[in-house]
């Protein structure tokens, strides 16, 4: 497909919204909105649920704006390709244990816990760290499989290593990507890791028909 | 494994970068756009674009600035100064800030950085904390009133993780601008005492500063400022060298890698023969 899809970057708040759109933009989509309004999500073909934010934050503000059943309808019965990006891809875990327990949209089975690392580990983990691609279909089709992207969080989203489409070693082995038929989820931030971040939002768009 | 990062700090004053001598004088470079556009295409790892006006003049964070500085960022971009509100994070976060700096709320107003924590999370909040040393002994100064707080900057770091902080960014006010390296022992009294990652700034003339600072100090991330504006290709020619001791992010097309330096660092010319084959080497640009 060409560059004429709908891609709508959900908009709850909290999320880096601009700096997403900065770089799909970067790769000439035209047809790219940051909304959460209903119609507009609706007339999307792709969506992108970025992140950056603690979850219950993030979560609560997707439902005070009513985006829940939005997307259930969506992804779940529309079966629409997403991609949820740090916060955005934790989401989709089952619940998470930041700050309390908290539901997530529970797209993809699973728990989203504190990164418990040795003292020799700083938390956050942030910084630039290559990833192991189990699955190179469709995200890292352009990548060297063991790229690194940007990482920027304190917590990681535990799941069956059926979903997990790459990992990354930080102290433990911990899920980077993961995949469900239409749903996808990175742990890093494509959009703030340069060309190889830029090289898997191409991989994403140009995967979907 | 993670890799150590190479941060550039631009300095803003009154919506231009400048280069910052000893946090006292300042001499303009250009417009943060522009600069922000090439360290990314020669290969940073991160920037900190701290406006030093901001708190001074009581004014909002420059928002446009930001925006405009931010749509040719493709590394993370930290944006600090004149922050005192979480409405004022929300609205740098939609205009392109993936991070943001407290420094005068970390002295003054401490439960903004716990709030901010909780909402942005704490991955999103760096402190940043300026040192001098003053009879032997480090304090923070407080750049506004011009005169240094009784609180070490271990303990205001401390403090700051206490309250929720996801990194620290360490400045030493001394080696400002004055090209004489790191102050090691101020970063390690840091490292020592924080388990959030720390960014150390100040000082740094070449890539040797680099790797003595990744050599002697557990930081995670080594940020410069002035030493990065005046030289084509400033930050791959840096990391090339860096490279060869620690490991960091070499991702560019011209990673200078099969180069020759001299002992400061400095990019030898190739030979004549080589020059000359290269003339027939078509480079064509990466289309992703």
């Amino acid at each position: 497909m060409s560059n004429a899809q709908n891609i709508v970057i959900i908009d709850y708040g909290v999320g880096n919204t601009h700096s997403v759109s900065n770089a799909i933009s970067f790769l000439g989509y035209k047809k790219l909105k940051i909304s959460a309004d209903v119609n507009t999500i609706t007339d999307a073909d792709v969506l992108v649920l970025p992140g950056v934010g603690a979850f219950d934050e993030a979560v609560k503000n997707l439902r005070d704006r009513h985006l829940e059943a939005i997307l259930n309808e969506q992804v779940i019965i529309k079966k629409k390709p997403i991609l949820g990006i740090c916060v955005g891809m934790q989401m989709l875990a089952s619940h998470s244990e930041e700050n309390g327990i908290h539901q997530g949209l529970n797209w993809i089975e699973g728990t989203v816990k504190k990164l418990d690392l040795p003292s020799s580990f700083a938390v956050p983990h942030v910084g630039w760290n290559n990833v192991i691609v189990k699955k190179e279909e469709p995200l890292f089709t352009r990548n060297d499989l063991d790229s690194n992207f940007y990482f920027d969080h304190s917590y990681y989203f535990d799941c069956d290593s059926k979903y997990v489409s790459a990992y990354c070693d930080y102290g433990i082995k911990f899920t980077a990507a993961v995949q469900r038929e239409n749903i996808f989820g990175v742990q890093f931030h494509p959009e703030k890791s340069q060309t190889n971040g830029l090289k898997l939002f191409r991989s994403f768009f140009n995967s979907i028909k | 494994m993670l890799k150590k990062r190479i941060a550039a700090n631009l300095v803003v004053k009154d919506g231009v970068v400048v280069q910052s001598i000893n946090f006292k004088k300042y001499l303009p470079v250009g417009k943060p756009t522009i600069a922000v556009e090439f360290l990314n295409q020669w290969g940073i790892d991160e920037i900190i674009l701290t406006d030093i006006s901001a708190s001074k003049n009581k004014s909002e964070p420059n928002y446009q600035m930001v925006k405009l500085a931010s749509t040719k960022c493709y590394v993370p971009l930290t944006v600090g100064g004149g922050i005192t509100q979480i409405d004022q994070i929300k609205e740098l976060m939609h205009c392109g800030a993936d991070k943001i700096s407290l420094n005068q709320s970390a002295i003054k107003n401490s439960t903004l950085i716990t709030n901010a924590a909780k909402i942005f999370g704490d991955q999103c909040i760096v402190v940043s904390v300026d040192a001098v040393l003053e009879n032997n002994t480090y304090k923070v100064f407080d750049y506004i009133n011009n005169k240094t707080i009784n609180e070490s900057p271990a303990q205001l770091a401390k403090r700051a993780e206490d309250l929720g902080a996801g990194e620290i960014l360490i400045n030493s006010v001394d080696r400002d601008g004055g090209y004489r390296g790191y102050d090691i022992e101020l970063i390690n009294s840091i490292c020592d005492i924080v388990k959030i990652p720390v960014i150390c700034c100040g000082g740094a003339k070449n890539a040797k500063d680099f790797i003595e600072v990744f050599s002697k100090t557990k930081a995670s991330a080594a940020s410069a400022a002035n030493f990065f504006h005046f030289t084509e290709h400033s930050v791959n020619i840096t990391k090339a060298n860096i490279s060869k001791h620690i490991n960091v992010r070499l991702d560019t097309f011209a990673n200078y890698q099969d180069n020759t330096f001299d002992n400061s660092f400095r990019l030898k010319k190739k030979s004549d023969t080589e020059l000359e084959e290269m003339l027939f080497i078509k480079i064509e640009k990466e289309v992703i």
